[in-house]
């Protein structure tokens, strides 16, 4: 346990130390500010715009805004559906993969586009290196940068004053992919190969013995996997397989991609609102949830199953063993570092695994879920953390404004009707998705004989699927056979109501604000910058989280640890 | 609306080309260039012949070499096929189901039945499935509940093989990242390397 709580700590470090410095880099690319990068960079960004016939710089009011966006996810959709459906061809095939079923295609084409990556297909027996690289890893970047964008057009609403636009979605895509996402990338990449991550276009290795090993290009898909907060494995292991994760190091740089950009994002907010203890306030309240969330899975995992106790198997944690909990666990990492990875990928939107949840003590599932229905905004996804964090602070604003009242007021910005409207529409859309997709899914007989866990667990099951798809999660409690029509069809329309149902309440937000006045600050004026708001912000999330999911979870994982007790005694 | 078009198509396609070419194109060039071993799969070879690579376990079974973690991967039929690294997996097995508990029994008993002599508690990794199904690696407690069945089968001293162990156990990273443990793959090639 103190083995792996200096881990964890090793790690909140380094992220912060990390971040300290992207934060204001981001916010400097999104703003067309000059960077050590524009010198090359540059000359590529003018040509796009060049080719594309804009000039980058007109404003778009929030209409425009949400079209371009939602034009350019459609293209991305479009475009990995088709690769699936076409890639039978012999480009970059050397395994002879053939067309993938529709219903799987359209599953994971709306998965990669929304940023979830839910995959009900196995990687190296699926898809061809074409596909991967062409299709998903594409859209690994573009669906990242989508969320920068619109998390970016959400700032640009609090700051600016009585404007017509929120900036340009052009520019806001290309900017946030050519400066932010693809340098770190390739960065990342080659520290994965360094450890052991393949990059290669070979056909699959038949060794002397019989053993097949599969191949392909996949340190550059796994590092903005993670880095884009995307989370769709290479290979079926994801990043259990010592090919995309082959080291206890590839594994904390795997957790630190993760992170590092929400992370950056809460400064790059702080500077782009010209009060940086705003952006730390926000950052605070985040690493009280994380923090919490951790030490709960920690602790479950390193206990061990209670199923177990009755057998002659040792679980305890000592120098000779990892110990704990380790079905579903790769040794070189052990419960210590699965826990924190399950933690960390949970509370961001990316969906990535180190181990099977699945194999999870009932209390070590139940904290990943349950930071997937929270809405992922313990950092978060990639943009959509800290926007889904800022309709939060709405809320949390406007409780705070009627407890006192006055017209709530964040950053200067009266919040009134319509915000309020956009911002319960953007946290209760995807909790009825989820409530009501699970709902539905237990009545259906073709739906439940995908669960593969007999009693609670089986219902954990369902109720992961559609919490990890709304909130475009990605990661499965995986012994659920997903690949048929119901759930292939089912969780798509989830993840496409989690992502737009969120995106364009946002950007109506981003609009109006941006069109407000702003009022000057007075003794009535709540700060959003102290303690007591950090309080009142962590309390606002839990609150609506276990209002909203402690019923269900009391179904699965409460029920499940319960009877688990009840057999070791 | 349809002014949208244009920039959408063509900034759709370049950036495809830029991030789903051009960047895997590049990354696997540089690779090649600064990490050959790594980037082809850390491939292990023998008189010419690719044997494994020493990030993916394999299985062994006799009772003269060190046996990797349980792997619930399967075949292209569907049918169990331990450490198929065509198809990585994990069991997906509950905590609380009564088929986990059933598995562990059987492969404590297969543990025990290949060693009477060895009747301690078993180490847990020895006796659950890994994550990918390809887990190279045991625990060093799981390397030294089977080092009084290797010696045996082989007919060495127990403290040469310990010793053996000792030298594949890798700590920790950098002291404080993961867990120890052994290369089952490389601590076999040592041991037949003995002969």
């Amino acid at each position: 346990m103190t083995h792996a709580w200096i881990q964890n700590i090793l790690f909140l470090v380094l992220l912060l130390a990390l971040a300290v410095p992207l934060g204001p880099f981001i916010a400097k690319v999104m703003e067309g500010e000059r960077t050590f990068l524009h010198p090359v960079l540059g000359p590529v960004e003018r040509g796009f715009y060049r080719l594309m016939g804009i000039s980058g710089e007109e404003d778009m009011g929030w209409k425009t805004y949400a079209w371009a966006i939602t034009l350019f996810n459609l293209l991305g959709i479009a475009a990995v559906f088709l690769l699936q459906k076409i890639q039978a061809v012999p480009v970059l095939n050397p395994e002879a993969m053939v067309k993938v079923p529709t219903d799987l295609a359209f599953n994971t084409a709306v998965s990669f586009t929304t940023n979830t990556n839910w995959q009900a297909y196995g990687g190296e027996t699926t898809l061809s290196y074409l596909t991967q690289m062409l299709g998903l890893t594409v859209q690994n970047f573009l669906s990242a940068a989508t969320g920068i964008a619109v998390l970016v057009a959400l700032i640009r609403g609090l700051v600016r004053r009585t404007a017509d636009g929120i900036g340009n979605a052009w520019a806001d895509l290309i900017r946030s992919t050519l400066y932010v996402l693809l340098p770190l990338s390739l960065v990342i990449a080659l520290l994965l190969v360094s450890q052991g991550a393949i990059q290669n276009f070979s056909a699959y290795v038949h060794t002397a013995s019989g053993q097949i090993i599969a191949m392909g290009p996949a340190a550059s898909q796994v590092a903005i996997k993670m880095l884009g907060t995307n989370g769709g494995g290479f290979f079926n292991a994801n990043s259990a397989h010592p090919f995309e994760n082959p080291t206890a190091f590839s594994n904390l740089i795997h957790m630190l991609a993760i992170f590092v950009i929400p992370t950056a994002l809460c400064l790059t907010f702080g500077r782009m609102v010209k009060d940086k203890r705003q952006g730390w306030a926000l950052l605070a309240a985040m690493t009280v949830i994380f923090v919490g969330a951790l030490a709960v899975t920690t602790w479950a995992e390193a206990k061990g199953n209670p199923g177990l106790k009755a057998l002659p198997v040792d679980q305890v944690v000592s120098v000779q063993q990892g110990g704990g909990n380790m079905e579903g666990k790769e040794v070189r990492f052990g419960t210590g570092a699965t826990s924190l990875f399950a933690t960390i990928t949970t509370a961001a939107s990316c969906g990535a695994v180190n181990g099977q949840h699945d194999s999870f003590t009932p209390l070590g599932g139940l904290v990943p879920l349950w930071l997937i229905e929270l809405g992922e905004v313990a950092f978060g996804g990639v943009g959509s953390g800290l926007y889904g964090m800022l309709m939060f602070a709405l809320v949390g604003v406007f409780i705070g404004g009627l407890m006192v009242g006055r017209t709530p007021e964040y950053l200067g910005k009266k919040i009134e009707a319509f915000e309020m409207k956009m911002a319960s529409i953007a946290i209760l859309l995807p909790s009825a998705a989820i409530l009501l997709g699970t709902a539905v899914a237990v009545l259906l007989p073709v739906a439940t004989a995908s669960v593969s866990n007999p009693g609670p667990h089986g219902f954990t099951q369902i109720l992961y699927a559609f919490s990890s798809a709304t909130q475009n999660n990605g990661s499965a409690f995986g012994g659920l056979s997903a690949n048929i029509p119901f759930y292939n069809y089912g969780l798509a329309l989830a993840m496409i109501v989690g992502r737009f149902g969120v995106i364009f309440p946002v950007l109506a937000i981003a609009g109006s604000l941006g069109s407000k006045k702003a009022t000057p600050e007075s003794l009535g004026t709540l700060p959003t910058h102290t303690p007591l708001f950090v309080g009142v912000l962590v309390s606002v999330v839990l609150l609506v989280g276990a209002l909203t999911y402690l019923p269900a979870l009391a179904l699965g994982p409460i029920a499940e640890q319960l009877s688990l007790r009840g057999v070791t005694r | 609306m349809n002014l949208q078009l244009r920039p959408a198509l063509v900034s759709f396609v370049a950036l495809s080309i830029l991030t789903g070419l051009a960047y895997p194109v590049l990354v696997a060039g540089l690779a090649k260039v600064i990490f050959p071993r790594q980037a082809a799969g850390s491939l292990l070879h023998k008189d010419g012949k690719v044997i494994g690579s020493e990030l993916i376990g394999q299985s062994f079974t006799d009772p003269g070499h060190f046996w990797g973690r349980p792997s619930a991967t399967s075949g292209p039929d569907g049918k169990p096929l331990p450490y198929n690294g065509g198809n990585s997996g994990g069991s997906n097995l509950a905590s609380s189901n009564p088929d986990l508990k059933k598995a562990v029994e059987e492969r404590i008993a297969i543990l025990k039945a290949a060693d009477v002599e060895q009747q301690g508690p078993v180490p847990v990794d020895l006796v659950t499935a890994s994550g990918s199904g390809l887990d190279p690696h045991i625990s060093p407690a799981a390397a030294a509940f089977q080092v009084h069945r290797v010696a045996k089968a082989r007919g060495l001293d127990e403290a040469t093989v310990r010793a053996l162990v000792e030298t594949r156990t890798e700590p920790p990273q950098f002291g404080v990242l993961g867990d120890a443990c052994v290369n089952v793959l490389k601590l076999n090639m040592d041991l037949d390397g003995l002969r």
